[in-house]
């Protein structure tokens, strides 16, 4: 039985210390981080397909007022918030996903200062981008 | 010299299929093309959030804005699905679900496509 050379030993064997022992480093969150933002952005690519579906739909079938009420809702305007943010996130985090490619950036002190910064960009760039909507500067909210 | 492959990992046929070099590639080309239209997206949202009906029509019925948020929905779509099937990969180990989850995923993926591709359409020639 050369396929499990294991078998028949009684003894458990050792365990590596897993997810939920380490206190997670600023890299790990941000990797996770990543593919968390990736699976929200993939709903939002759905929801940006239903917003082209209802503009594309006549006015009379009423649509793009089912959208633009659901979408202006609170809950709408927070799963907008999370779209942003998420893809704000991604596009940063991708650049530097394209840098590790290219062989840059792999210093325990680059990595980590950049996770931070990246986080605290895409925070403020989603913020910046409600304020400028919500002080009437952009888009159509009132 | 005789194989170090035991007779059962020669008969279930599994190991590297030597094509992941190219699913690598497809993901990141079609990350740095997402890269830049996102730029343009970004804007784009930000003057057209909680828009009426006519100015969003009026905007995509420019050819430039078409094409482009043609090109953004069918690379978010392909990107999409290379990176969910990532994931699915990654940490889904039955059989039956993994399948299941990567049809699904296709699925949804070829589904945005084409709706908005349609809807694209439709708006552009009305």
């Amino acid at each position: 039985m050369a396929d499990i050379p294991q078998a028949g030993s009684r003894r458990p064997r050792p365990l590596s210390p897993h997810m939920t022992i380490y206190r997670w480093p600023i890299t790990m969150a941000a990797s996770i981080t990543h593919r968390a933002t990736g699976i929200a952005l993939a709903v939002g690519t759905l929801y940006v397909a239903w917003w082209l579906v209802a503009a594309s739909s006549g006015p009379e079938s009423g649509a793009f007022e089912l959208f633009r009420s659901i979408s202006s809702s609170l809950l709408g305007q927070l799963v907008l918030f999370g779209f942003v943010w998420s893809l704000a996130y991604h596009l940063f985090n991708g650049f530097r996903h394209i840098a590790w490619d290219l062989g840059f950036g792999f210093e325990t002190r680059t990595a980590n200062i950049l996770s931070f910064l990246i986080y605290g960009l895409s925070i403020l760039v989603t913020v910046l981008a409600f304020a400028l909507v919500y002080a009437g500067k952009a888009g159509y909210f009132r | 010299m005789t194989s170090l492959e035991t007779p059962r990992h020669r008969v279930e046929g599994l190991g590297s299929a030597h094509a992941g070099v190219q699913q690598f590639w497809r993901l990141r080309v079609s990350g740095a093309a997402l890269g830049i239209l996102s730029f343009w997206f970004a804007f784009v949202a930000l003057g057209l959030v909680g828009a009426e009906q006519v100015p969003v029509l009026s905007f995509l019925q420019h050819p430039i804005n078409s094409v482009l948020m043609g090109a953004f929905m069918l690379v978010s779509a392909y990107h999409m699905a290379l990176g969910l099937r990532e994931v699915v990969e990654d940490y889904v180990h039955t059989n039956g679900l993994k399948i299941f989850l990567l049809l699904l995923i296709r699925l949804l993926a070829f589904t945005a496509a084409i709706a908005a591709a349609v809807a694209l359409l439709r708006i552009t020639i009305a």
